[in-house]
């Protein structure tokens, strides 16, 4: 494997949301700073830059990590998925999506897609989670708006959707 | 009904300042910030930087001198704030110089490359020490810290208190803290030379009085400096007014760069040199009668503003002053305010805005009356609350009152909140041995400040000759366009609650309109849109004042429309129903018009229209509540145009093992007047509640002794998980008023102000405590819970525990090794350079600056952390060959630090005894990063720096070299 | 907060990895999970010259039984180890320990192998190596060697991990058949560093207790099988003093102690139930 220099741009390509993108960077670009300034793809959105507030939450292969802590040239030939990939072609809010307006889960938004893509893949590997395992869960991402009761009571809402659907 | 903003939201398109297209060749910024709580800036020097490949400019207080002017400040004083650092500094984090450049990778960079040489001064950030007689002065032409002292009299406390049958004091601290809203600070600033003016793009909440100040500090009419905001800000509760001074700042970047800046502020700034609630002091007494009546007040505040005060403090003394009796009918009030400066960051709005700091004096004081007068904190409490039938109740310090039945409301929420089972589960776990206590808090919540308050501080005398200052001017347009559409503006700059969705309910009420038929548009943009020096986000000002203006913005154009119409239909303009998107008489709706033909005759008719009647179709509102005058000569102030009341209730235990606080029970009552959207008021009630629960059990903006700041990311200052935020009981009671147009109040600050006094006051009654701290920290409980600590079973060397004193971080210690050389040889090594050399941790090259005094680089490392420092040494009081100081200071990019030592040779049998005892201060960045480990890290290396010095001296009696290597090799000690 | 330069490897085998980390020496940094050393290289702590990174070394994924040892190797992310599903059975230590670890988010990308490398302190991971007496491989382009964790674990962020060494996998013993294992830990917040951890192992043999998150380093001892009572409350208060503890910002040295002394109490007497 190649050793890319420090200063050198080189080509990132990998799939976002079911859709190729690519744009160059050098190494040590955040992959959060790479989505956001050279994929043009905003919403995922940076809080801390050292892992602990959550708001750059994505997928990374199907599993919820932290893109601030990721350089974009390890997302190189992977698979992505942010915040926009969540609704339909046309608009319509996934089940997630619509629980949290039902329930208030989000005020000022700025944290929200973090949380979402964490859902996403916790939810994917626990299909009845309890309300205690979702609040361990969420506390990977800090919220200063809501004081999480509405996102709570989303993910119980949609985990009891799912729930009745599974019969 | 659901909210408009969350779609985009939801889905990844949100608009928040930094999402949003930027010219081509904007720069990005970084900033280079004081690693020193106080120090005369000697010298700068930006070269490196500005020769870097990608930067564009270099910005120091060279700038800042020659294109802006210090801020003003509330207080008259000759202290000059400059938008970056001039000749001192004066907290950790204050702007020193900022870069702009291709990219924030590359800005940062070229900070690494600038050097800026310091004299360090004493720091003091305790409010009392900084008051003494010999405490470090921040501003030498102020020439105290203690800025202004301002007294007040009320009705005639000290006759109530002379006839007092009890007399109750208590003595509090607020500690700092900030709401840190998830989106830091973040802007576009462009200087359009041509036209000499400043063009910003901001995710600045308001008050936009600091608009005034923003363009007097960058000598530019208020024309000149166009401030716009992005339709979305993730968060603010206050901290975005203190943005200010960095738009300020970034403009005068842009001039040099000749370009436009963006900055975006990251976390460890944020943490650091954003803002901060004041930290407050506060010494309350209360005259009472035997039943628990209070007939006067006395309260002493010193308030800690930090190293400057920043425009608008220092409001948050004033906010609360007319209501400083909280929600009690308490006639006699003294106070005494104190405004003083300390090397911490500069204060700003927070959510509670001065709130938190008086509740939690009167509501604890509240408790200790019941304490010390074996009486029920809930009798007391209820025994004083202004009777309903007072109101509008005219408090002793101005505030008007203007609704409400407090009385009802705590009736109502015992009731529904099940106080008396609450009480029957306390006993039965008290019954078990577990601590468990209920805690109660009553408070008045203000909201749309009063623009004067802030002139309550000046003496009577000097508001006569300055001029009065008074109301908050609230403006909104809404314009119906040549189709029909509704597009409303309001000067509401929102983050996060709703705003959007709230204002389309109001106008779509008086238009008779779904509300997803009304555009609300509140980007804001002081050139073009209406505002006044009130407009913004703060002070809870929202629903009473902005949906309040839109409502009669709406209702005015709603009438025009009906005039309009009546003119068709043949009838009064009276009997004129909007409904449905339709106008139509009363009792005959199947004759109706359509709304956008009504309107539109504004556009395409307008000769049709009635004679009074302006053409087109857009009507523009102001509204300033009436109730809001300048402060009287007798300092009697109405700071706020309505006030809703809270009262609280909670059930807590604290773990005997751990003293960790869990909140069993948590009620809450509201009475916000109207509620426009009663899901989005609990959601604000949650909210706060959160950010209470924060202030109370988790957060604190630390700062060492020497004002090293210790708290700089998410992994120190705790902000609470969903895991430390229990689901909460929401109860209301809705009061009219007509303090605001549709009679609704502020709602967005309350549970700050009432929550953390309310599980203070549930802590002292489990643990029976008469002082409680904020926050209320497992291991400051314990404290109360464990009783003496059992000792170890033999006596310990002092090394093994290091006593926490004097300065700072408690970085002391001292230790001893047995050397194999006499006193004279171990005398001369010590005093030889090379050996110095030797046996400073990753020294790397050393001069000699005069007698005994050293300067050196050396590398440090600890794990993988390595950082370069720059180091002087001295080597002083030498007594040859028993004893000598050794101090030395270090800074580097990573920090700095400084500390001495007394080394002590003593003869002994087989050598000489090497004895030492050290002091340290670490500061910098590795302080505010470090945490938990950055103690242990500076012992390490001190210590090793006195092993490395016994071990050089001839090798430690019967130690052996491998040892020596095993320690010093992973640390990185190799020569 | 971005990093400084650096020159990047994404390894595609462990000798590239080891003639990299060889070449560069203490210039160069081993990139697993990216968890604790990203944070320090956005804050500009750590500049290394190059980072080499292995997580995609498929060869150092793994987990595998042998020898009476669990074998994690250097790529292995914390939740892969987290929901083994013989985890229980065969660490249970580990299986209470390792949720408490950061948060899911940064499990799922963290490794076992970078956390001890690290040293925290207050980490879990290296408490956990330090009760069982765990080994740590380490291998460079020259030599390979195996360090037990009494010698491996030297101090705060300090290991015996040479600048030209790499963590290759590290081994914890298989449960003893019958003994109890409990993990307790207080911190703050959820997911939070722990202010004190407390590791017991309890067989016929021994009680075996490790604390963590109070000294620079676990520390581990052994104890009679019986110990308990007023004598089990002495042990844990020598240890308590014996562990060194300091004050800083979160907690007193007296607060810590006496977590050591009632968690520490608490833990033995779960480990003791679990106990065959």
């Amino acid at each position: 494997m190649p050793r890319l220099k420090a200063g050198e741009l080189s080509r990132i390509s990998f799939e976002l949301n079911g859709r190729g993108v690519s744009g160059h960077a050098e190494p040590r670009m955040l992959l959060v700073d790479f989505l956001r300034h050279v994929v043009g793809a905003t919403g995922t959105h940076v809080g801390c830059e050292h892992g602990v507030c959550g708001a750059c939450t994505l997928r990374l292969d199907g599993a919820a990590i932290r893109s601030c802590l990721t350089f974009a040239v390890q997302a190189n030939g992977r698979r992505v998925e942010t915040v926009e990939g969540l609704a339909a072609q046309d608009g319509t809010l996934s089940r997630l999506q619509a629980a949290f307006r039902r329930h208030h889960a989000l005020q000022c938004g700025f944290c929200t897609p973090g949380i979402l893509m964490s859902l996403e893949d916790f939810l994917a590997r626990h299909a009845r989670p309890s309300e205690q395992e979702i609040r361990e869960m969420l506390s990977g991402h800090l919220c200063r708006c809501t004081g999480y009761s509405g996102i709570v009571r989303a993910v119980l809402d949609v985990v009891a959707e799912n729930a009745g659907q599974d019969v | 009904m659901e909210r408009f903003e969350d779609a985009a939201l939801l889905t990844g398109q949100g608009r928040f300042l930094d999402d949003l297209p930027t010219a081509p060749g904007t720069s990005h910024a970084a900033i280079l910030r004081s690693p020193h709580a106080h120090a005369e800036i000697i010298s700068i020097d930006v070269a490196r930087a500005e020769a870097l490949a990608g930067v564009y400019a270099v910005v120091t207080g060279a700038e800042a001198k020659s294109w802006s002017e210090p801020f003003l400040v509330g207080v008259k004083q000759p202290m000059e704030h400059w938008c970056v650092a001039t000749d001192r500094v004066r907290y950790v984090g204050e702007p020193v110089a900022i870069v702009a450049a291709e990219s924030r990778y590359i800005a940062e960079d070229a900070l690494a490359l600038i050097d800026v040489e310091y004299r360090v001064l004493p720091a003091v950030v305790d409010v009392m020490a900084a008051m003494a007689p010999n405490a470090p002065v921040l501003h030498p032409d102020v020439g105290a810290n203690l800025i202004n002292e301002r007294k007040f009299k009320y009705g005639d406390p000290a006759a109530a208190f002379a006839e007092a049958s009890h007399i109750v004091h208590a003595s509090l601290r607020y500690p700092r803290n900030s709401c840190t809203p998830i989106e830091c600070f973040a802007l576009v600033a462009e200087y359009l030379a041509a036209e000499k003016t400043y063009d910003v793009l901001a995710n600045f909440q308001g008050p936009y009085a600091l608009h005034p100040v923003m363009a007097r500090a960058l000598k530019v009419t208020g024309s000149h400096l166009r401030l716009r905001t992005p339709a979305d800000s993730g968060g603010s509760f206050g901290v975005k007014q203190a943005i200010f001074p960095y738009i300020v700042a970034m403009a005068l970047v842009s001039r040099k760069a000749a370009r436009p800046v963006k900055w975006v502020e990251d976390r460890l700034e944020h943490l650091l040199a954003a803002s901060s609630a004041t930290g407050r002091i506060s010494n309350i007494a209360a005259a009472v009668a035997a039943d628990g009546t209070i007939q006067a007040l006395e309260l002493e505040q010193i308030e800690d503003c930090g190293a400057y005060l920043r425009a608008p403090e220092p409001a948050s003394l004033y906010r609360m002053h007319g209501v400083l009796t909280g929600a009690y009918d308490i006639p006699h009030l003294a106070v005494t305010n104190r405004i003083v400066l300390t090397n911490r960051t500069p204060s700003g709005l927070n959510r509670g805005f001065g709130g938190p700091q008086v509740y939690f004096a009167l509501e604890r004081l509240m408790q200790r009356i019941a304490a010390e007068l074996d009486l029920d904190p809930l009798d007391v409490i209820q025994r004083n609350l202004v009777p309903a039938a007072r109101f509008p109740y005219r408090a002793a310090a101005g505030a008007i009152l203007d609704s409400g039945d407090y009385q009802a409301c705590v009736n109502q929420a015992l009731d529904e909140g099940g106080l008396a089972a609450l009480r029957i589960r306390r006993d039965e776990a008290r019954a078990k041995g577990r601590h468990y206590g209920i805690g109660f808090a009553a408070a008045i919540e203000p909201s749309i400040s009063n623009m004067g308050y802030i002139t309550t501080v000046m003496m009577p005398e000097e508001r006569r000759k300055a001029g009065p200052k008074d109301g908050a001017v609230s403006t909104a347009s809404i314009a119906i366009d040549p189709l029909g559409a509704v597009i409303v503006t309001a000067d509401s700059i929102p983050q996060g609650q709703g705003h959007r969705t709230v204002l389309a309910q109001v106008a779509a009420d008086a238009l008779g309109l779904r509300p997803q038929q009304i555009t609300v548009n509140l980007e804001h943009d002081t050139q073009k849109d209406g505002w006044s020096i009130a407009a913004g986000n703060y002070s809870s000002r929202f629903a009473g004042a902005v949906a309040g203006t839109v409502h009669l913005a709406a209702t005015r154009l709603s009438e025009r429309l009906a005039e309009i119409a009546a003119r068709q239909l043949n009838v009064d303009a009276a009997d004129i129903i909007l409904s449905g998107g339709r106008l139509y008489a009363r009792g005959n709706p199947d004759n109706s018009l359509s709304f956008g033909r009504v309107a539109g005759a504004g556009h395409w008719s307008p000769a049709t229209l009635p004679e009074e009647m302006p053409p087109g179709m857009r009507e523009t509102a102001s509204w300033s509540p009436d109730q809001l005058t300048a402060p009287g000569e007798d300092d009697r102030i109405n700071g706020s145009a309505a006030y809703g009341f809270i009262f609280d209730f909670c059930g807590v235990e604290i773990d005997e093992t751990t003293g960790r606080v869990r909140i069993d029970k948590y009620v809450t009552m509201h009475d916000a007047g109207r509620r426009l959207n009663p899901a989005l008021v609990d959601g604000q009630i949650r909210g706060a509640f959160a950010h209470a629960v924060g202030a109370a059990l988790y957060e604190e903006l630390a700062y060492g002794e020497d004002g090293s700041f210790l708290t700089g990311t998410f992994a120190d200052y705790l902000v609470p998980t969903a895991c430390e935020i229990p689901e909460l009981l929401i109860l209301h009671r809705d009061s009219k008023t007509d303090a605001t147009p549709l009679g609704a109040k502020g709602v967005g600050e309350g549970n700050c102000m009432s929550t953390p006094v309310c599980l203070a006051n549930a802590v002292a009654d489990a643990l029976s405590l008469e002082d409680v701290a904020l926050p209320m920290t497992p291991a400051r409980l314990a404290a109360h819970l464990h009783g003496a600590e059992r000792p170890p079973a033999d006596t310990r060397p002092d090394a093994a525990t290091v006593p926490a004193t004097g300065k700072g971080r408690g970085l002391a210690g001292s230790g001893a090794s047995l050397v194999s050389a006499p006193p004279e040889q171990v005398w001369r090594m010590v005093l030889d350079p090379d050996t110095l050399a030797a046996i400073i941790p990753g020294c790397e090259s050393m001069e000699r600056l005069g007698e005994n005094t050293y300067r050196a680089t050396a590398v440090i490392r600890i794990g993988p952390i390595r950082g370069r420092f720059r180091a002087e040494i001295k080597l002083s009081e030498l007594d040859a060959p028993r004893g000598l100081t050794l101090s030395g200071s270090a800074v580097g990019p990573l920090g700095s630090g400084a500390g001495s030592g007394r080394v002590r040779l003593t003869a002994e049998a087989d050598g000489t005894r090497v004895s030492y005892d050290y002091s340290a201060e670490i500061g910098g960045k590795v302080a505010a990063v470090g945490g938990r480990m950055i103690d242990g890290a500076a012992r390490i290396l001190i210590s090793e720096f006195f092993k490395r010095l016994a071990n050089m001296a001839g090798g430690s009696a019967g130690e052996k070299n491998s040892l020596w290597q095993k320690i010093a090799q992973p640390l990185g000690l190799s020569r | 907060m971005k990093p400084a330069p650096f020159d990047f490897v994404l390894s595609d085998s462990l000798e590239e990895a080891l003639a990299v980390l060889t070449e560069a020496g203490e210039d160069a940094r081993i990139l697993a999970g990216g968890q604790t050393l990203t944070p320090m290289l956005n804050m500009r702590l750590v500049e290394p010259a190059v980072l080499i990174d292995i997580s995609g070394l498929h060869a150092l994924d793994y987990i595998r039984c042998e020898n009476g040892y669990i074998e994690v190797g250097a790529a292995t992310t914390q939740v892969a180890v987290e929901t083994w599903p013989d985890l229980p059975s065969q660490a249970p230590l580990l299986a209470q320990a390792l949720p408490l670890v950061g948060h899911f988010q940064t499990r799922n990308r963290g490794t076992v192998c970078g956390s001890l490398a690290f040293a925290d302190p207050s980490a879990e991971l290296p408490l956990c190596l330090a009760l069982l007496e765990g080994e740590v491989m380490l291998q460079s382009s020259a030599r390979r060697r195996v360090v037990k964790a009494a010698d491996f674990q030297l101090g705060m962020l300090s290991t015996a991990r040479q600048g030209d060494e790499m963590i290759t996998a590290a081994r914890f013993p298989v449960a003893e058949a019958g003994a109890g294992y409990a993990f307790t830990e207080m911190a703050l917040r959820h997911g939070d560093f722990a202010l004190a951890a407390v590791a017991v192992m309890a067989s016929a043999g021994r009680l075996r207790v490790a604390v963590g998150g109070v000294a620079d380093r676990p520390l581990a001892r052994n104890y009679p099988a019986d110990l308990g009572g007023d004598a089990l409350d002495d042990a844990l208060n020598e240890l308590a003093w014996d562990l060194a503890a300091a004050d800083d910002h979160h907690a007193t040295a007296r607060y810590r102690r006496e977590l050591v002394r009632r968690l520490g109490r608490q833990t033995v007497e779960e480990a003791l139930t679990c106990r065959a």
